[in-house]
């Protein structure tokens, strides 16, 4: 469940791009126009695949969310980026340069490092003295 | 330009309505329990704040305006720049929230930061 929480929205995203890349020219004035792109986009089979593996992320981390601590769970999703990165390379034969391969390794070591951190920084007085007393 | 104003959307509109969405939740206070008619209530309740219609209306402009960016640009580039959200949601929450940030919280922020601009140089 943790894998299909970390690979379910690189995989959306790259379907949206997929999808994004066949819908066109995007116009968006005048109105008419707008109506006819947001046709245009949403008649794309791609953007709904990437849409229905986001709602399918939100899902799978939600469950996971509910076995497993946030602390645990939200550095491990930092992997994103780097999925993102090689879903883009594989399906769709994005060029990814060695310096934006380091980029999106410290873009990832960065997350888990903030993932890591305490949740509450703004804790009650009283209730951060009982937290310490415990530790 | 039009770059510019798409990343721009993304980050702060999307950052910004998940901070409005922060502040209406911490006004409508914690949930109970997951019993559904505990979170039927918590949702209403969290319907009746200003500041969580602000936050669903930034956070779908931010989407709308991914989904701009990812028409014209790589895959690749634009999801390592939506990181930059974690610079941007930690600046509004010490100003906005008056969060306080451990020094870990900043050498996360700053890495990502770093990575953020490795990317841009990689791809100019």
């Amino acid at each position: 469940m943790l894998l299909v929480t970390i690979v379910a929205m690189p995989f959306g995203n790259v379907m949206l791009g997929m999808g994004m890349k066949h819908a066109g020219t995007l116009s968006i004035w005048p109105l008419n126009m707008l109506w006819l792109t947001a046709l245009h986009i949403f008649s794309t089979p791609a953007i709904w695949i990437g849409v229905a593996a986001l709602i399918g992320w939100f899902i799978s981390y939600a469950l996971v969310l509910s076995w497993a601590d946030y602390s645990f769970v939200q550095p491990a999703t930092s992997l994103g980026y780097g999925v993102t990165a090689l879903l883009s390379w594989l399906i769709l034969r994005e060029y990814v340069s060695p310096i934006e391969w380091t980029g999106i390794a410290i873009i990832c070591l960065g997350v888990f490092v903030v993932g890591r951190t305490n949740l509450k920084t703004t804790a009650h007085p009283a209730a951060a003295t009982e937290i310490a007393e415990q530790a | 330009m039009k770059d510019f104003i798409l990343f721009t959307l993304i980050v702060v509109a999307g950052t910004g309505g998940e901070l409005c969405v922060s502040r209406a939740m911490k006004s409508v206070g914690e949930a109970k329990g997951f019993h559904p008619v505990e979170l039927a209530r918590l949702i209403l309740r969290a319907l009746r704040e200003p500041w969580m219609w602000l936050g669903v209306a930034m956070m779908a402009s931010g989407f709308f305006a991914l989904l701009g960016a990812l028409a014209a640009l790589p895959v690749s580039f634009v999801v390592p720049m939506t990181a930059l959200s974690y610079v941007v949601g930690v600046f509004g929450g010490v100003t906005f929230l008056k969060e306080k940030v451990t020094r870990q919280r900043w050498i996360g922020v700053a890495l990502v930061a770093l990575g953020v601009s490795l990317v841009l140089l990689g791809r100019r």
